[in-house]
């Protein structure tokens, strides 16, 4: 499980620093009918410590997504290990 | 497919928060119970794959984008249950930390995006481990094409019933378009189960048909 676990968080970590910053930046198949079907401005979007996958103070577009992917990856594995091991330690679960 | 806030009413983004919560919740107790000590790091490493891969929109037909969901592959490795709480672990951070998806339109997300996936493909997974063992890989591609559609007409669904936009016009669109996005995401998914079957084939198995 160790190897596993640290070729794929190394292959999240990768997508997420190095290819996401080329992805399209089109918008998503919900945000196309939204925009076609005029209901797009209906939306409000709250801002977040890391709105829109750029990170703050980044001046360089590729580089600001690429450490927004960097930070989200992390943090999304931490949350996930973070959870598992809480639900695991907790009486009631056994 | 991220529903921002705005676009669902409160009682519509309620009606989807409630079975959600109540996905999210099982999940949690499995993790408590099903999770071995050896498979702990598993729902952290599919979770933060599933993030990553959702970063990267690919292009479909006409300026418009898609990208990977992951309830499917998330279903497929770790089953249901907990696919439904590494769902809502990407789904969560996406929206507290990264405004991708609106707070009070989080429920709809993870029952969108997540749960209705994760369940769907759990069931399929679970009768082609015994059925059809040899044809794991184009069923899992399959599950996760049929996993966007059911989200896509979800989204629909709830848009509609919040009087955001008539059924009649949003459902074939949603549909038309996700059933390409869905084309990349069972790729992505066959692609993933195909490298995990190679390096740990249990993972996708389960543990007895691996040891028999």
């Amino acid at each position: 499980m160790k190897l596993f676990t640290i070729i794929a968080l190394a292959l999240a970590i990768g997508l997420a620093t190095a290819v996401s910053p080329f992805a399209s930046s089109s918008p998503d198949g919900l945000e196309r009918v939204a925009g076609e079907q005029a209901f797009l401005a209906s939306g409000r979007s709250q801002p977040g410590p890391i709105s829109d996958y750029a990170f703050p103070g980044v001046k360089d577009e590729r580089l600001a997504t690429g450490l927004a992917g960097f930070t989200g990856t992390l943090l999304v594995f931490g949350v996930g290990f973070v959870l598992v091991k809480a639900a695991r330690r907790r009486p009631s679960a056994a | 497919m991220h529903i921002p806030d705005g676009f669902l009413t409160t009682d519509v983004a309620l009606a989807c928060a409630v079975p959600a919560a109540v996905a999210v919740g099982v999940g949690l107790r499995k993790a408590g119970t099903d999770l071995d000590e050896r498979r702990v790091p598993l729902l952290g490493v599919t979770a933060a794959f599933v993030f990553a891969a959702q970063m990267l929109n690919f292009p479909v037909a006409g300026g418009t984008s898609g990208h990977f969901l992951g309830a499917a592959l998330a279903a497929i490795l770790l089953g249901p249950w907990l696919a439904c709480l590494t769902m809502a672990v990407v789904l969560g951070v996406q929206a507290f930390v990264f405004a991708d998806g609106g707070i009070t339109a989080l429920g709809a997300n993870v029952l969108n995006m997540g749960v209705i996936g994760a369940l769907l493909v759990g069931a399929i997974m679970h009768h082609a481990r015994r059925l059809a063992p040899r044809a794991i890989l184009p069923i899992a591609g399959a599950g996760a094409w049929c996993a966007v559609m059911a989200g896509a007409a979800a989204t629909s669904v709830e848009l509609a019933l919040s009087g955001t936009v008539p059924l009649h016009t949003v459902l074939p669109a949603m549909l038309a378009t996700h059933a390409v996005i869905g084309a990349g995401e069972a790729i992505i998914t066959v692609a993933a189960v195909s490298a995990v079957l190679s390096t740990r084939p249990d993972l996708v198995r389960g543990r007895l048909a691996v040891a028999a």
